[in-house]
């Protein structure tokens, strides 16, 4: 639950894991900027959502590939709810291929997505949360951050960066209140995992797909009072799969 | 809304600055020297921040590493108004 002023920020959170996460954030009473790239009817949704629970949300676009995104979404944020203390970087795309074939533009696209814009947003909620002396960042990373998966080299590389990222940021910060955590999600039934293979299932322990409020719930306690003493830590949720 | 810099003005900020790192008031003098003040480099960081919201000089990463002294600090942000 909420226990101080300020508000939620979710990059990527018009879809899948990310509006689950706005959701829940604002069920637990944070106020959320809701940071969406293209799809603003989604994003729209997503507040309307919220705000038929009883929580307050605005959307916000944003792409984060753009350095001047973050002082635009903070601002945003800032002026409708005040500081942010709580930021889910969340925002994530895929472009596979096999490495032999993997175009330079595939690869940057996806490294300056999942990875450059999460640390664009992170160095940018920093300040504010240095002097509230309280502050929660939730990076959204993948099992593939931890296991190989073919295919996914720029993924891989991104999502592992974002794991060394939060623990080096955790402690830089730890003195001052602020913890910075990351979750990884196994296999998860969202538009970036339509193309699952049929037989998925017979290989997760919990033989079934995560949903994104499986993962939602995570995010939430990592940002909540109950983990204040967690930090740099990347949490698995994956219904065993890397176990 | 920024302040004017002068060295009464800047010095004012750095000591208050101080005072929210945990420094006692009788231990800040322009001699002092953030190591003995037990200020550590994230506190400095803060200081720049705290620096540029009210005089609008922004200080990075290489003003900061040759800070020594308190004195040091506030002669820098006063010798970039």
């Amino acid at each position: 639950m909420r226990t101080t002023n300020g508000c939620a920020l979710v990059t990527g959170g018009s879809r899948g894991i990310g509006a689950a996460t706005c959701a829940r954030l604002a069920a637990d009473g944070w106020p959320v900027g809701v940071v969406y790239r293209s799809d603003a009817a989604a994003a729209a949704r997503v507040v309307e959502g919220i705000a038929a629970s009883g929580g307050v949300a605005i959307a916000v676009c944003a792409d984060v590939r753009d350095p001047l995104a973050p002082d635009r979404a903070f601002a945003a944020a800032e002026d409708a709810f005040g500081p942010v203390l709580v930021l889910v970087n969340n925002a994530g795309i895929t472009a596979d291929g096999l490495s032999p074939q993997l175009e330079d533009d595939a690869w940057d696209r996806v490294l300056e997505t999942n990875l450059t814009g999460a640390f664009r947003f992170t160095r940018r909620a920093l300040g504010p949360m240095l002097r509230a002396r309280h502050g929660r960042i939730v990076n959204v990373a993948s099992i593939v951050g931890l296991v190989a998966n073919a295919g996914q080299a720029n993924y891989a590389a991104a999502k592992a960066g974002l794991s060394g990222m939060t623990k080096t940021v955790a402690v830089e910060v730890a003195r001052r209140g602020i913890t910075v955590n990351a979750v990884a999600p196994g296999f998860i039934a969202t538009d970036l995992t339509s193309d699952l293979p049929a037989d998925v299932t017979s290989r997760i322990p919990a033989r079934r797909v995560g949903t994104p409020d499986d993962v939602a719930g995570c995010i939430a306690f990592l940002a909540s009072q109950d983990a204040a003493y967690v930090t740099g830590q990347t949490l698995v949720v994956d219904g065993g799969l890397i176990a | 809304m920024s302040q004017t810099i002068t060295p009464e003005t800047v010095e004012q900020a750095v000591y208050a600055a101080l005072k929210t790192f945990g420094v006692e008031p009788h231990q800040m003098t322009r001699e002092a020297t953030f190591e003995s003040l037990e200020v550590d480099s994230l506190d400095l960081v803060e200081l720049a921040q705290i620096v540029q919201e009210e005089f609008g000089v922004k200080l990075d990463a290489a003003h900061m590493a040759g800070l020594n002294t308190v004195g040091d600090a506030i002669d820098m942000v006063v010798g970039r108004a």
